[in-house]
């Protein structure tokens, strides 16, 4: 075949233009050297978004491979548009989680609301109708200039695009922090229901199959989005606008009713959503997963704007397109389905055994045009998919530890003595709860439609996780499954011990899933970092894949999927490393399901896990003190959280205790309190002697520890499930009165908790 | 009772209320799709919530144009109960079977959290309920203000055409637009005039509300007080057959 020919308006593709795109002038050398001839424009552009870091993981594949992937319920593991887990009965959940950092931070409404749509997408291609979403979100310090806008804007798009397709948003995280004041970050994450035998895979099968094009019309909107998103910001984001694609969640609405419907008729080889680097990755992958190659017809791309060109038409990251590959001779059923649900179909290419990705257009045809010139497709693209997929470059990048001199450390807890390290831990514990990293999300989540579907047993705010029934249709009958979904990361910890820090993430995540009553099942990752091209980046990178390798093994976690974002760093200053979790769990019986709120008087209050010895490392009390990250890292014994957890399973399914929570941000007093305002009633209780200041012990932020409440009746069964697992078991008090009262330590109102705790946000958003 | 759930491209809750119906009201529900012009046999009907058409325009605004709404109008005109809940609240103002308009929230923002609404005025959707009793139920709107002409408003008042009033959780009406709980939220979540939270038509058969009472019958959602509308339904249905 002869060489594909550039168009006449294409700027030359030469090492400069590379360069421009993003490439390294060795990655271009290594092109030309493999085609044995210079790229056109067009197959410049191809290549530079499949080796960009976002579609290649060039920086982090090496890392990846070390996390655990494998376990009996694994129904699909990563490599796929999402993961799955079994979940019974022939159903499995399909779920993962993206970042949208970038484009969110360009365009904060729009950037959040193509996050939703496109991680519902990767789960809606599987066949999985989605169920739930979450999302992890962080800014930069309450009182930067951008702040405001940045969370108004974002909780807009993800709203904006949530609640429109009729997803329930049922929690999340946020926090803040000076790192992500030119950087934020916005994970999105969607668990959806398929039949474990009906999956879906992205696969270009079966030689001369129709590819098909269902869904918006091409635009140029998003055009080098991926390259965008591997880059760092230097100064002005404001001319990177056109690399952040616009959202429609009503198309997307109708496409995932109509991707359903076809499902249903069993009419598919494969498909895939046109995500990051749009037709060009969608095309490229699925043939790479097949092994075989793809030819794409431009001239069919169905289009909204004049005189597209083949870049443009490759590169666009238009919102809400499927490419799908039909089973031979079903094309029909495929266009009824589109024709049902107004929604635009093309045929545009097939698939072939060459194992290259060839695409052809007439040159100055255009469809648009009142009288298009006649067609004559020329190969404007012929490049080998291996190139792009599997062989695109692979580094394993030089690492450094950090000086940990670096690190900022402010007063540390004295050993020894028994004064109290704040001047009045009553004031302190206010303080903590109106902090805007602990306070209530309310202002948030109300504007989430949470409800929708009819399957939101444990909504936002109340419990450590959501819980959620998912209606699995099978035939004509309907099974309710209950599962469990959290999102978790403290960047401060990871920030003072990668490994460590990366592996509470995972075990504080999954104790937030047996605190509501389920077994957890499997995780979804999003590794945020800055720039990987500095060893220190580098070196907490692996290490927080070595720290969530470790506790995904202990807690028996499989990692199904996941997503990498590099370059989060503006002007050279990187984010809190940010290595965030999502899991999933299931409840055997909805009658198993916990929330945090102490419920009634006279109550047991205790402590389940090893009690704190005033570790204060990376604690919200030092922030408030210091106002930077500070102290000594944490440690976890993944040992002893496992049979915290499985004990905190065992006492669920008893069906022994009142109310559950983890300990995380604000330590045992932030974990007390939030138990007593969301139950709005006090509580009285005494912390056991130890060898440091009270206060440091009840601040400290110390893993793998739970606060429950049961009645008195339960207590000696509860003592005996834990003493069975071997976790240690401590009485401290009672639920009752309107105050929450540590013997000798602190005496608040609830009613001035619960008010600290609910204004929260507003010095940010402003007040309600 | 046999119970149609119109789907139009964008409804979204159209599952909430056909399990509501089907699996926890025990009535005989199916869909019907925006394009049909019959509605087949039914008794009532449910216009569910979503976003139809996108919202675009204005919510419920394109709807009108589906080729189902001639039927619908027909049903109505012929006496058969309609419930329209949250858009569908909207498209009934917006196809002219119901007064007034359901304009931005007053905060300007969407809105999801439970409320609770004072029952008041009688038909086929409200008349096992007690008058003056208290419902909790889950609004989720951007678009759910309810607004209307003074006459209108009279009129609706002096026919007790008003079927829900937003209040707080003893029955107490707010005294003023803006008067918060006890959880700092405002008990008229989005500034519709007179607390509106639904209202019937003039012939009595056509009822529409923001809030989702489909979203809450059954106790694990938290609340199963949005069962009655189904009872009462049930109860009307049987008294229209004996």
């Amino acid at each position: 075949m002869s060489a594909p020919i550039g168009l006449p308006n294409d700027p030359p593709a030469d090492e400069a233009l590379a360069i421009e795109f993003g490439l390294e002038p060795e990655e271009y050398a290594h092109a030309l050297e493999v085609l044995g001839r210079t790229p056109t424009y067009a197959e410049l552009g191809v290549i530079s978004v499949m080796w960009s870091e976002h579609c290649s993981y060039k920086s982090s594949r090496v890392h990846l491979a070390r996390l655990p992937t494998e376990g009996p319920q694994v129904v699909q593991g990563p490599g796929e548009n999402a993961g799955a887990v079994d979940i019974g009965d022939g159903f499995c959940a399909v779920f993962k989680m993206e970042s949208h950092n970038h484009p969110s931070f360009i365009e904060p409404y729009q950037g959040a609301a193509t996050g939703v749509g496109g991680i519902l997408r990767d789960v809606f291609t599987m066949g999985a109708r989605p169920i739930a979403n979450l999302n992890s979100l962080r800014f930069g310090r309450p009182n930067h200039p951008r702040t405001r806008e940045l969370v108004h804007g974002v909780v807009a798009g993800i709203g904006g695009y949530g609640n429109c397709i009729g997803v329930p948003t049922v929690g999340g995280e946020v926090q803040f922090d000076a790192s992500y004041d030119g950087n934020i970050l916005v994970n999105a994450f969607t668990v959806g229901i398929a039949k474990s035998d009906g999956l879906f895979f992205g696969t270009a099968s079966g030689l001369g199959n129709a590819v098909m094009y269902v869904g918006a019309r091409t635009g140029r909107d998003g055009i080098h989005g991926a390259t965008m998103a591997s880059a760092s910001f230097e100064g002005e984001t404001e001319q990177k606008l056109p690399t952040v694609q616009v959202g429609d969640p009503f198309m997307e609405k109708l496409l995932l009713e109509c991707c359903l419907e076809i499902f249903s008729k069993d009419c598919l080889e494969g498909i895939q959503d046109m995500g990051a680097a749009g037709l060009t990755s969608s095309s490229v992958e699925m043939a790479a997963r097949a092994g075989n190659g793809i030819e794409l017809d431009l001239d069919a791309i169905p289009r909204r704007t004049k005189a597209l060109t083949p870049y443009e038409m490759l590169l666009s990251e238009s919102q809400e397109r499927m490419l799908l590959v039909a089973k031979e001779g079903r094309e029909q059923e495929v266009i009824d389905a589109c024709v049902k649900w107004d929604l635009e179909v093309a045929i545009v290419g097939r698939v072939t055994d060459t194992g290259r990705f060839v695409c052809k257009a007439t040159p100055g045809h255009d469809p648009l045009d009142d009288t298009p010139t006649a067609k004559d497709p020329q190969v404007v693209v012929d490049l080998p998919i291996p190139l792009l997929a599997d062989e695109a470059p692979k580094y394993d990048r030089p690492q450094k530890q950090p000086d940990p001199r670096t690190l900022a450390t402010g007063r540390m807890t004295a050993v020894g003595t028994t004064e109290h390290i704040t001047d009045d831990p009553g004031k302190m514990l206010v303080q903590i709860m109106g902090s805007p990293n602990v306070g209530s999300r309310r202002w948030i989540y109300r504007q989430y439609d949470h409800v929708v579907r009819d399957g939101t047993v444990v909504g936002p705010g109340e419990g450590d996780a959501a819980v959620i029934r998912a209606f699995c249709e099978d035939g004509e009958k309907t099974i309710e499954k209950f599962l469990a979904i959290a999102v978790d990361c403290n960047g401060r910890h990871v920030l003072l011990d990668p490994f460590h820090g990366a592996a509470m993430a995972v075990a504080e995540c999954a104790r937030n899933l047996v605190c509501v009553g389920a077994k957890p099942l499997g995780t979804t990752d999003c590794l945020n970092f800055g720039n990987p091209e500095k060893p220190e980046t580098m070196w907490r990178f692996a290490r927080a894949i070595d720290g969530l390798a470790a506790a995904c093994s202990a807690l028996d976690v499989p990692v199904v999927s996941g997503n990498v974002s590099l370059y989060n760093e503006t002007d050279g200053k990187p984010i809190l490393p940010t290595p965030s979790v999502a899991l999933v769990g299931l409840l055997e019986s909805p009658e198993h399901r916990l929330t945090m709120a102490f419920r009634e008087e006279g109550d047991v209050i205790a402590h389940l896990g090893k009690l704190g010895e005033g570790q204060l490392g990376g604690s919200e009390l030092l922030m408030q003190l210091h106002g930077h990250v500070s102290g000594e890292a944490q440690q976890i014994d993944l040992a002893a959280e496992r049979k915290l957890q499985d004990a905190m399973r065992a006492l669920a399914k008893a069906q022994l205790l009142r109310s559950a929570h983890d300990l995380s941000e604000g330590g045992l007093g932030g974990a007390l309190a939030e138990s007593c305002i969301t139950g709005a009633i006090g509580a009285t209780v005494k912390l056991p002697d130890g060898l440091t200041p009270a206060d440091a012990r009840l601040f400290g932020e110390e893993p793998s520890r739970i606060v429950v409440s049961f009645e008195p009746d339960a207590r000696a069964e509860v003592e005996r499930i834990c003493t069975e697992h071997g976790v240690p078991f401590t009485g401290l008090g009672v639920v009752g009165g309107d105050r929450l009262t540590v013997d000798g330590v602190l005496e608040v109102p609830v009613a001035e908790l619960a008010e600290a705790h609910r204004t929260a946000l507003d010095e940010i958003v402003g007040a309600d | 009772m046999r119970v149609a759930v119109i789907q139009f491209p964008g409804s979204n809750a159209d599952w909430d209320a056909l399990h509501a119906a089907r699996d926890v009201a025990k009535a005989d529900a199916r869909y019907v799709f925006h394009k049909e012009s019959e509605l087949g046999e039914t008794d009532a009907v449910i216009v569910p919530g979503g976003f139809s058409f996108g919202d675009y325009l204005r919510p419920g605004a394109i709807a009108g144009y589906s080729p189902i709404v001639p039927a619908l109008k027909r049903f109505a005109e012929r006496g058969g109960p309609i419930l329209g809940i949250c858009n569908g609240f909207q498209i009934l103002a917006e196809i002219g079977l119901l007064p007034g308009a359901l304009t931005r929230n007053a905060h300007l923002r969407f809105e999801c959290r439970d409320v609770h609404l004072r029952v008041e005025g009688r038909g086929p959707f409200t008349d096992t309920l007690a008058e003056g009793s208290v419902i909790r139920v889950p609004i989720a709107h951007a678009d759910g203000r309810f607004h209307c002409d003074a006459e209108t408003l009279e009129t609706l008042e002096k026919n007790g055409r008003i079927a829900f009033r937003y209040c707080h959780p003893d029955g107490r009406l707010p005294e003023s637009p803006t008067e918060r709980g006890t959880d700092g939220l405002p008990i008229n979540p989005n500034g519709s005039i007179a607390d509106i939270a639904g209202i019937y038509d003039e012939r009595g058969n056509v009822l529409g509300m923001m809030p989702h009472p489909e979203r809450a019958s059954e106790s694990i959602l938290g609340s199963a007080d949005g069962l009655g509308l189904f009872e009462s339904l049930g109860a009307h249905l049987r008294k229209g057959a004996a």
